[in-house]
């Protein structure tokens, strides 16, 4: 029942990150890729109606992680408090900057929330990036299975580190160029004309530098954590996630070649999927390791809820994720298609 | 300035703000849906029209409830994460049960009903706007059903180490506090939204303009307003009351501001409680009332606070006995005001009475404050206690997390929040003053909430 809900809760927070990924993207690419008004509002109209429902993911795997594993949830949202605190704000920002922007047809009103907007964005993917480091690293777990980490000490990787070390950082550089790339794939799929080729563009010089910093991602990680190869050993069948990062990169630069945008678009998809798997494989069946001492981590068998409650939540939960599913194709089939250049307002 | 007197201002903070604008939206969903049927079943485009300029009040305070309700999820781990480690096997439960069932559907058909109504046919965009009921109001019960559980609790055992474990999911979701609770407090959102309604109405009756729509709102808000103001005050408000007393008793003295118990008791309207000499000064009192109201009988004991140690009084009394009289006292108001503004509808004089087109409109606040008080109750009344009489909140909160560092994650709260209030106070100003005729095609908004 343990690895059933660890890998629940690892394809939520996957979902979330392939989805919400795209959209926090455009952010990323936004006061790059447009050069006017109506670029900028081909980039957010080609999220508008589906960003809000991206973002669910998050809150529904976090839900998902509290009733599954509470002391994984207690121990690691106390101890991350800050950079969660900050995440949280750049959440709130960036939700207002997309929704309001539009409003007030005023060009410091939109210059304020197309600043936030983008800010926003780019250093939610750098944290989101540090944060899945900072699991792979490990924290100072205490005796009573709590911990603080301020955002940053000496910038080393010890047994006492801070949320940013050179190792979380980066992380965050992947996250970051991971999204940008993902967004760029997405705006070319769905923008047309000039705007649709600075996005192929960008793509594709783009992903010479994701290349590299994805190896050297890799490279670091069995730098900082050694451990990880051994539990690979264990399962020889999980050099397969390699080879398929590989693959996907590989995909992301032949599609866009060819102009098959969709399949670009989706090896991107495969791509951070694929190194989100690669990461829980490395973990389990640990949660969350400690820098201190190995018999203080966090494990799956450690945090699972009631045996009674997680048969019950496996009821339900598969039964909601079915509709959930069934949700996103109505709305993502709804909305298929390339965004029209001219805006068409809404519901009228 | 203690860390857990940090923490517990920021949940209040952070909770007491982002239920200003869930409180509109539940209400508002309800009141669009019926909007949207007048204008099916009549085939009347001005309802269709009414229902486009409420979707765009209701998609911008949808986004605040949104992006401030996402640090709720966030702060009983990292504020209360003691609290989580031991009750998150029971309302984990609900929490992730709004999230896979509830947010998604709402953020799906918001997305359809606000960027669809040209794609979609006319009942399934009527669809569209009863998913979003159904989501918001679902979202609603999950959260009741985990209050309702830190309230009384059931359905659990309590494993050596301190954690809870759940026995029964009928039993969580089934637990009687949580219904009572829940038709409550859902109908206290559609008191709020069916005033807000009234008072747009009532504002463009009174500035003479849009006559029409402020007519339409008048009568949809003031009926929407009457039925709701008096099932809030029976049977919910009444029931509610009644199983407290039967389970929070001492919760029931504080609220009441019975330090003595005793036979016949009376009810106290107004009053400043003293504890140290253990009366209300100034009181003013109606015998033998309490005793009625809760036990149906006029000679019936009520339990005062003397009955209980002082360690299990609700801390903060006097602002849980205040708290309890502005929701009681205001609830009272609301429902006169409505009454009156129901006969004057009926009898075809409300659109040119301007004296009660005045307090209509300058109503539109109280139900925000009654609603805040009504929460403000319950939570206060259940102190000091996390999850009553199991779960001291003293025992809850993040020890690891210091007063220093939530005291800036709250003071960066409430600049965020400042901030976001202004633009919501502009951006649904300006709504109102454009008008549901000009607001049409007006604006060409990106975004789902937009």
């Amino acid at each position: 029942m343990g690895a059933v809900w660890f890998w629940i809760v690892a394809a939520m927070l996957a979902a979330y990150v392939v989805l919400d990924g795209f959209d926090i993207g455009i952010g990323i690419l936004y006061p790059f890729l447009a050069r006017n008004e109506d670029d900028r509002s081909v980039m957010m109209r080609s999220i508008g109606p589906v960003w809000d429902g991206n973002e669910v993911w998050l809150l529904a795997g976090g839900g998902t992680l509290f009733f599954a594993f509470p002391l994984l949830y207690a121990s690691a949202f106390s101890g991350f408090y800050l950079p969660l605190m900050i995440v949280l704000w750049l959440l709130i920002g960036r939700g207002a900057s997309i929704e309001l922007r539009s409003h007030i047809d005023n060009g410091v009103w939109r210059s304020f929330f197309n600043g936030v907007f983008f800010l926003s964005s780019a250093l939610l993917a750098i944290f989101f990036g540090a944060a899945l480091a900072n699991v792979i690293r490990g924290v100072p777990i205490g005796p009573d299975n709590y911990f603080f980490l301020p955002l940053w000490t000496n910038w080393r990787v010890g047994p006492q580190p801070g949320i940013l070390d050179w190792y979380t950082v980066v992380g965050g550089l992947v996250a970051l160029m991971a999204l940008a790339v993902h967004g760029g794939l997405y705006l070319a799929l769905k923008a047309t004309g000039d705007l649709c080729e600075r996005a192929r563009r960008f793509s594709q010089q783009a992903w010479i530098a994701l290349c590299v910093i994805t190896l050297v991602s890799l490279l670091a990680t069995i730098l900082v954590r050694p451990e990880t190869l051994d539990h690979y050993k264990l399962h020889p069948v999980s050099f397969a996630i390699p080879v398929l990062v590989v693959l996907s990169l590989a995909g992301m630069k032949i599609f866009t070649v060819r102009r098959q945008e969709l399949n670009a678009f989706l090896s991107s998809c495969l791509y951070l999927a694929i190194m989100l798997v690669g990461a829980a494989v490395g973990l389990y069946p640990t949660l969350l390791p400690s820098s201190t001492n190995a018999a203080k981590d966090i494990t799956v068998a450690e945090a699972l809820s009631g045996s009674y409650a997680t048969h019950v939540g496996l009821i339900w939960w598969s039964f909601g994720i079915l509709l959930a599913i069934g949700y996103f194709c109505v709305s993502y089939w709804m909305f298929r298609g390339k965004v029209s250049p001219q805006a068409d307002g809404y519901g009228h | 300035m203690t860390a857990l007197l940090m923490h517990r201002l920021q949940f209040a903070f952070t909770i007491t703000y982002h239920y200003l604008f869930p409180q509109l939206t539940m209400g508002l969903a309800l009141l669009i849906v019926v909007l949207k049927t007048v204008a099916l079943v009549k085939h009347d485009e001005r309802y269709n029209q009414a229902s486009r300029f409420w979707a765009k009040i209701f998609a911008i305070n949808f986004l605040l409830g949104v992006v401030t309700g996402i640090p709720m999820e966030f702060q009983f781990g990292t504020n209360w994460s003691e609290f989580s480690r031991r009750t998150g096997g029971i309302i984990g439960q609900p929490l992730a049960m709004e999230g896979v069932f509830s947010f998604f559907l709402e953020s799906t058909f918001l997305g359809l009903f606000l960027f669809g109504e040209k794609r979609l046919s006319r009942w399934a965009h009527w669809g569209a706007a009863f998913m979003v009921f159904v989501g918001s109001w679902i979202s609603g019960f999950f959260i009741i059903v985990t209050d309702a559980w830190m309230q009384h609790p059931v359905a659990y055992r309590l494993l050596p180490d301190g954690r809870f474990e759940l026995t029964s999911f009928w039993g969580l979701l089934l637990n009687p506090w949580a219904w009572l609770q829940y038709a409550h407090n859902m109908c206290g959102a559609v008191i709020t939204a069916a005033f807000v309604m009234s008072a747009v109405g009532a504002f463009y009756l009174l500035d003479k303009r849009d006559s029409e729509f402020g007519r339409l709102f008048l009568r949809v808000g003031v009926i929407a307003g009457l039925l709701s103001c008096v099932v809030q005050i029976f049977p919910t408000g009444d029931l509610q009351g009644r199983y407290t007393a039967k389970h929070q008793p001492a919760a029931i003295a504080g609220m009441e501001g019975l330090f003595h118990g005793e036979r016949g008791a009376p009810i106290v309207l107004m009053g400043q409680p003293d504890i140290e000499r253990q009366r209300i000064d100034n009181p003013l009192v109606v015998n033998k009332v309490l005793s009625f109201l809760i036990y149906g009988t006029t000679s019936a004991e009520v339990k005062g606070l003397d009955q209980f140690p002082q360690d299990q009084w609700p801390t903060m009394l006097p602002l849980l006995f205040y708290s309890y009289h502005i929701m009681a006292g205001l609830g009272t108001y609301f429902a006169l005001l409505m009454i009156v503004a129901a006969f004057l509808l009926w009898r075809g004089k409300l659109y040119r009475a301007r004296w009660i087109l005045w307090p209509i409109l300058l109503s539109f606040p109280l139900p925000y404050i009654a609603n805040t008080a009504g929460w403000m109750t319950a939570e206060i009344g259940r102190q000091p206690w996390l999850v009553y009489g199991l779960l001291r909140t003293a025992s809850g909160y993040s020890t690891h997390v210091s007063a220093g560092n939530s005291l800036f994650t709250l003071l960066g709260f409430l600049g965020m929040y400042s901030v976001l209030s202004i633009l919501w106070i502009v951006l649904v100003y300006r709504f109102i003053q454009m008008g549901p005729e000009s607001a049409e095609g007006h604006s060409r908004p990106d975004g789902i909430a937009a």
